[in-house]
């Protein structure tokens, strides 16, 4: 029965004991495939022709990008699925999946200083991708802020959801909105993903590391999200029971 | 009277509720008819207050049925909801009245928002507190007893069937104490209803106890 | 009659206890009640009025001191900075939007009322902005004076301001809802709306900006408006859904 599957995907102990098994296969191909990624792109894929060896960085920064946004859409649709169906399991999934998205940005914004240093010699420069990923980092600093401001569990969980989809609604405009700021101001400068079309060579390996990250993103999501469910479970039977068996 | 006396207003089904991983009632089984008094009792902590949120639907956390008449008040039944709002009234542990503002005008917007009925004017319900004279008077010149009294002036003033009242006699000297209850018992009487929390002592025979406590659940297993 | 007991002749009145079926007043009544009864609470609390404005008024000032008192630097951050003070005085008054009301009760019965949130929300925005939003976009010219903004920058700077603080007013009241019910909501009220403003205040603040550079500001306009329309319609609804969950937990 259909209900009987969405009932029994919210009770994080069937989630706990299920995914028991994914790990250790989402931590392999995670790893093999960003080790391939990155010594594909970091060592093998030739050099640019206008910036030479220093865009190698975009192997990281591009999947950290997209990684940061698609972390974020996560982070609210589990919220939205906690706050409709009052599923626990989802409100730990958002939970957890806040940090991983916000280091993420933060990964993405420091290879975007790190590539921009060489090509333009600053550290720090605002055109739009940095800026809306800028906007993307205070975003998510502004949901786990909220998270951590209640003290009643239940009560985080659904302000952070609602926070979490109205941040949703907003992204496209903001970064609309900072696309649109910045051809007032620019002038004529690369843009980071360049206008010519890139190159297969080059793509692949972009394609292997973003399928990388994806996976390394799931891996580590799966994680916390089981950490949380024993935090969240702990005076539950079934948790006391696994903590006593592996003490003994 | 008759028929209308024994018309079961609301009617509690299998109400179960937690917080923090607590249960703090399951398998609640009540019908509140017109005419009843109920008062809810339990020790601190034992969700008297989380029974009188879901009553008021102001909390939608709990397994279990709500009927309203008949209808069903949980799920999304907009009308029935509705229907239920306009004959409710709470009065809880704040005041609900703005200090800034006179008793007449909290009052007024109180009738605003609510069914803009009336059952009497509001300077009667203000007289009938004891606050005649001070149906002008910015509130926060007013003592805590007397903000209890304007709020508490919203009972006359409502033509609401149902009543929640959430420790309705703090702060109010032992004459309004038995004004009130004599209040309580005359809108029983006349086919409203009354479920209420109290740590003092109710002088009236036909109260309905419902111990909380005993519909206490064991720890989720 | 002693004026504590209750009424004798009010039993002739308890038969309208069963008869009617109420029906709420309209969802305009409602909304008029409370801006009424706001509107009166912040013209009873008058002083409070002129506290956004002196903040708008005392930080411009800053800007000559702390940067330049140049004609030409002061020409040019002019739109930005006041566009900017301005967003931070409304984001300054915002934690009281709903605060007394939870405090004192008031949000409780409010929820409990016939009446649907959206629009009780939308009156309290209402009266917030034309005791905030307002008086500061009637004082950004005497302070685009200061700042020596060119005369093409007026017009543009009440309109755009017009249209935006409402913008802001709006948006606000989400982040307000959310934290209503914690102690120290003030600062996490401003973290969390900062970015959500970024777009009102790009477009706002570029209005003005093309102004003075002699470019027409239609199309920067009619984005604020759509933003307003769009915060008009949703922004209540996620206020109404915060204000709920904050007064249960």
């Amino acid at each position: 029965m259909g209900w009987q599957w969405f009932h029994r995907l919210g009770s994080p102990r069937w989630f706990y004991e299920k995914t028991n098994a994914w790990i250790p296969w989402l931590a392999l191909l995670s790893v093999a495939l960003l080790l391939i990624g990155a010594i594909w792109g970091l060592g093998f894929a030739p050099a640019d022709s206008k910036q030479g060896n220093s865009y190698r960085i975009i192997y990281i920064h591009v999947p950290a990008s997209f990684l940061a946004l698609a972390g974020y859409y996560i982070m609210a649709i589990s919220g939205a699925v906690g706050l409709i169906w009052k599923m626990k399991l989802a409100d730990m999934v958002m939970k957890s999946a806040a940090p991983i998205g916000a280091v993420l940005t933060f990964i993405a914004l420091v290879t975007g200083a790190i590539w921009g240093k060489p090509t333009w010699g600053t550290w720090w420069i605002w055109d739009a991708r940095i800026t809306s990923m800028l906007l993307l980092f205070f975003l998510y600093l502004g949901v786990i802020a909220l998270q951590e401001a209640f003290q009643h569990q239940a009560t985080a969980n659904k302000a952070s959801a609602i926070l979490a989809l109205v941040g949703t609604v907003n992204i496209p405009i903001i970064y609309k909105s900072v696309d649109w700021w910045y051809t007032l101001h620019q002038p004529a400068t690369l843009k980071f993903t360049g206008e010519s079309p890139i190159d297969s060579s080059m793509l692949y390996p972009l394609l292997t590391m973003i399928i990388g990250f994806y996976v390394f993103f799931a891996l580590v999501l799966l994680m916390r999200t089981r950490t949380e469910i024993l935090q969240c479970e702990r005076k539950t039977r079934w948790v006391k029971a696994l903590a006593g068996g592996q003490a003994s | 009277m008759g028929l209308a006396m024994t018309e079961s207003l609301i009617e509690l089904k299998s109400l179960r509720c937690e917080r923090d991983e607590r249960v703090l009632f399951e398998r609640l089984d009540l019908t509140v008819q017109a005419g009843d008094l109920i008062q809810v009792e339990g020790p601190n902590g034992c969700g008297k207050t989380t029974l009188l949120r879901l009553l008021t639907t102001t909390s939608a956390d709990f397994d279990g049925d709500i009927f309203w008449r008949g209808k069903l008040l949980n799920g999304g039944n907009g009308a029935t909801r509705l229907d239920y709002l306009n004959q409710l009234l709470y009065v809880g542990h704040l005041a609900g009245v703005k200090k800034a503002l006179t008793a007449r005008e909290n009052l007024n917007w109180f009738c605003g928002i609510n069914q803009g009925h009336q059952r009497c004017s509001i300077e009667s319900a203000l007289e009938e507190v004891g606050l005649f004279g001070f149906e002008d008077v910015p509130c926060h010149h007013l003592s805590a007893g007397q903000l209890r009294r304007v709020a508490l002036a919203r009972l006359f003033l409502t033509p609401a069937r149902v009543w929640i009242l959430d420790e309705p006699f703090t702060a109010i000297d032992k004459q309004g104490v038995a004004n009130l209850e004599s209040l309580m018992l005359e809108h029983a009487s006349g086919g409203g209803c009354v479920i209420f929390t109290t740590h003092q002592d109710v002088k009236i025979d036909r109260i309905r106890k419902i111990d909380l406590h005993r519909y206490k659940g064991l720890a989720a297993a | 009659m002693n004026v504590y007991e209750p009424s004798q002749n009010r039993n002739n009145q308890d038969s309208t206890i069963q008869a009617q079926s109420l029906n709420t007043p309209g969802v305009w009544s409602g909304f008029w009640a409370t801006f009424k009864r706001d509107g009166l609470i912040a013209v009873r609390h008058r002083g409070e009025m002129a506290n956004p404005i002196m903040f708008f008024l005392m930080v411009i000032t800053m800007v000559p001191l702390g940067i330049s008192p140049e004609k030409a630097v002061l020409a040019m951050l002019a739109p930005g900075m006041i566009w900017v003070v301005a967003l931070l005085a409304t984001l300054l008054s915002l934690d009281g939007l709903f605060r007394s009301d939870f405090e004192d009760g008031s949000l409780e019965q409010l929820l409990m009322s016939p009446q649907p949130l959206y629009f009780q929300v939308l009156a309290k925005v209402s009266v917030h902005w034309l005791v905030t939003g307002l008086p500061l976009t009637i004082m950004a010219p005497l302070l685009g004076v200061m700042l020596s903004l060119p005369s093409a920058g007026f017009a543009p700077l009440l309109a755009s301001l017009l249209l935006g603080t409402a913008c802001l007013s709006l948006i606000g009241s989400i982040g307000a809802a959310l934290t209503v019910a914690l102690r120290k909501g003030g600062l996490l009220l401003s973290l969390i709306i900062m970015p959500l403003y970024t777009p009102v205040l790009i477009f706002g603040a570029s209005a003005v900006n093309s102004a003075v550079e002699g470019f027409p500001i239609g199309g920067q306009l009619a984005v604020l408006g759509a933003f307003l329309a769009v915060s008009i319609i949703l922004a209540p609804l996620a206020a109404a859904g915060a204000l709920r969950i904050s007064v249960n937990g």
